[in-house]
């Protein structure tokens, strides 16, 4: 049974392993969990989960589990003489809940209730109602069924009665995030540039070297601060709308610059960039940064990766008011040429296959703006796109038809 | 066999999956690996353990300079040359300039040692593998002297992280992971009674209701922890707020007094009082 729970959780997008699996086995042999099965579920999250991302993903393939179980129990009461239950009763059962029961019409009224309200249960989300185990409003809620070390119920020792992995209290942690990014990590090194800053850590030999022989001999350590990526990188990724079929690729080469690039900045923006910018999809509306503040706190050795198909309407590069979604007092070109004549180094990767540019207006368009260093996001498109930026280039103003 | 089961202390109030995994981790004697929010009480955790098991605490805390092998040993090399020179008589012998690190002190304990190795992710991204070893065999190879050093109890080891740094598998495997929440209004209650045990309970009561209050709002950098809340609770005191300046009709409408204390950066504070403001106007 256990083992169908270790693939269980393998499916369900886990990457639990076989030592994690047997530790959790050495765990329950040295009853660490008293057969209750919140002690059960704590004991297998802390031996199998090791990120709380999983978390949300370990409740949702917990639970799942835990409904067989409850099938079982539902067998299980249907096949107890009624007369076992009710001695049961006896002991669990104050005076007063007996007499509800009495007044929901006796047993065979109570366990088709009890039965009904597993079902009704079991398709229920967080936040909904706490069908069994609301202390003093449901018969059910203060007796302990324990048969198979299934408890329902029962009144929750910590006040909350609701079972732990139904609460999916972890739900905002889980990212779905694949982690194939070393061949992006690979394309990304190619814009690494060390350089020795902050403590001085290392031994310099050729310092201790040369110093020492000007010091008679006598020894003169010298050291130097380790060598670290000093390149800054600023991140815009166009979100929503037509990048929605992109999302999955931009996520991985997030993950893997996040993971490359000490000095690393990210904003979104939707579509083009225009005057104001945001860090946190969620609150895009209520948390945005203003461009010209973006342009004034990182300077000009900031490079800088656009992110987005640039497929849109002309009219949201060029007009003022173009955006589809707010009223811009100044064009997407605009905005453009300004960031562009801020960061001489910049990219465009575009996720849209590179033949199918030319016959995008908009792609166009944004080529133009930055000087036709557009590049595919492909293995191939980001390593000429890092070499682009590798290049100490000068800045060419960018040429721009004007109409 | 072990009866010794951590429930938490009179200072510090454990949930129940958190007693599951402290015990789970001293019983089978695997490394436990916490995370979580800054400010729940991830690094006392350790200290509370040692005190209730009544066992030695050693503390390594780990920098951005930190390496594997500090916590082993270093071999002083400089000093050495330094001594040659010098004609020191020390100089003959290289265990004079092998100086131990934490982990090995937490190796020769008589007893078994609680150690806390804090904050693991501000170190390289490579040091969790480096550690693999002697973590799994709780054993390491002096090379200077070549003697082998193996640890005569197993500690309890206690890893903290705040996320800075992913860890690698290899590492994740060979550790009980658990992740403290931040405690939900009851627990943070029991919290607050084990720190101010003479505090009045209508104060507490409105505290705790303007705490969770400034939590919610959208868009702050930095909420305000259990830490933050416990330093709060201490200036009302000091200050000897009555609790009817803490309540209002509507607490959004009314910032709080001493909110320095919950807010850390101006940021915050300035989106606060807007808060505070667009509600007092829109909420006429």
């Amino acid at each position: 049974m256990l083992v169908r729970f270790f693939t269980d959780l393998r499916a369900g997008g886990i990457p639990v392993t076989l030592p994690e699996f047997l530790s959790l086995l050495e765990a329950l042999e040295a009853r660490l969990a008293n057969l209750s099965p919140e002690d059960f579920y704590y004991l297998a999250r802390l031996a199998l989960v090791k990120d709380e991302r999983h978390f949300d993903r370990f409740d949702r393939v917990f639970a799942e589990h835990f409904a067989g179980a409850e099938k079982l129990f539902e067998k299980l009461v249907a096949e107890l003489p009624d007369e076992w239950l009710r001695q049961l009763s006896e002991r669990l059962f104050s005076e007063e809940e007996k007499r509800r029961v009495e007044a929901l019409g006796g047993w065979q009224k109570l366990l088709e209730t009890l039965r009904e309200r597993l079902r009704e249960q079991k398709g229920r989300h967080e936040g909904g109602n706490k069908w069994i185990g609301t202390a003093g409003t449901s018969p059910f809620g203060h007796g302990g069924f324990n048969p198979e070390g299934v408890r329902i119920g029962g009144a929750g020792r910590h006040g909350r009665a609701a079972k732990v992995w139904d609460a999916r209290e972890y739900q905002n942690l889980d990212d779905t995030r694949e982690l194939g990014t070393r061949n992006i990590k690979l394309a990304l090194r190619r814009l690494r540039r060390f350089a020795r800053e902050g403590a001085a850590e290392e031994l310099d030999l050729d310092g201790t070297i040369s110093s020492t022989a000007r010091n008679a001999g006598l020894l003169d350590i010298r050291m130097q601060p380790e060598r670290h990526n000093a390149i800054k990188l600023l991140l815009l990724l166009d979100i929503g709308g037509s990048m929605d079929p992109h999302v999955r690729v931009c996520e991985e080469l997030f993950s893997a610059v996040r993971a490359e690039f000490r000095h690393l900045e990210y904003f979104y923006f939707h579509n083009f960039p225009y005057e104001r910018l945001w860090k946190d999809n969620r609150r895009r509306y209520s948390e945005l940064t203003d461009t010209w503040k973006v342009l004034r706190t990182f300077n000009s050795d900031y490079r800088v990766v656009f992110v987005g198909d640039a497929t849109m309407s002309p009219y949201e590069i060029q007009m003022e008011g173009g955006s589809v979604e707010h009223w811009n007092e100044e064009s997407g070109r605009v905005w453009m040429q300004r960031i562009a004549a801020h960061f001489p180094r910049l990219v465009w990767l575009n996720p849209e296959p590179e033949d199918r540019w030319h016959w995008t207006p908009s792609i166009k368009l944004t080529r133009e703006l930055i000087g036709e260093r557009m590049f595919p996001l492909t293995l191939d498109g980001l390593d000429r796109a890092m070499r682009e930026l590798r290049h100490r280039t000068p800045l060419t103003a960018p040429r721009v038809s004007q109409d | 066999m072990r009866e010794a089961r951590f429930t938490g202390t009179e200072r510090y109030v454990a949930t129940p999956d958190l007693m599951m995994a402290v015990n789970a981790a001293v019983t089978l004697a695997r490394p436990l690996l916490i995370k979580g929010e800054p400010g729940t009480g991830k690094t006392q955790l350790a200290e509370e353990i040692a005190r209730s098991l009544e066992r030695p605490l050693y503390e390594w805390h780990v920098k951005s300079t930190s390496k594997a092998q500090h916590g082993l040993y270093e071999y002083d090399a400089v000093s050495r040359l330094r001594d040659s020179q010098l004609g020191e008589e020390k100089v003959h012998d290289i265990r004079n300039y092998i100086v131990k690190g934490r982990l090995w002190e937490a190796f020769e304990s008589a007893v078994q040692p609680v150690l806390l190795i804090d904050e693991i992710d501000k170190a390289d991204i490579e040091f969790p593998n480096d550690l693999l070893r002697e973590l799994d065999r709780m054993e390491f190879y002096v090379h200077e002297t070549r003697e082998l050093i193996k640890a005569r109890h197993r500690p309890i080891i206690l890893i903290t992280s705040n996320n800075e740094k992913e860890l690698p598998d290899a590492f994740l495997r060979r550790c009980f992971f658990h992740y403290i929440r931040f405690p939900d209004a009851e627990t943070m209650e029991k919290i607050v009674r084990v720190h101010y045990p003479d505090l009045k309970a209508e104060l507490l009561r409105e505290a705790l209701t303007s705490f969770f209050n400034v939590r919610e709002t959208p868009g702050l950098r930095k909420k305000p922890s259990t830490s933050e809340l416990l330093d709060w609770i201490k200036l009302l005191v000091a200050e000897d707020i009555p609790p009817e300046t803490l309540r209002s009709d509507d607490p959004k409408k009314t910032i709080p007094v001493l909110h320095g204390a919950l807010l850390k950066n101006e940021q915050d504070v300035h989106l606060f009082e807007q808060l505070v403001f667009l509600n007092r106007r829109t909420g006429r």
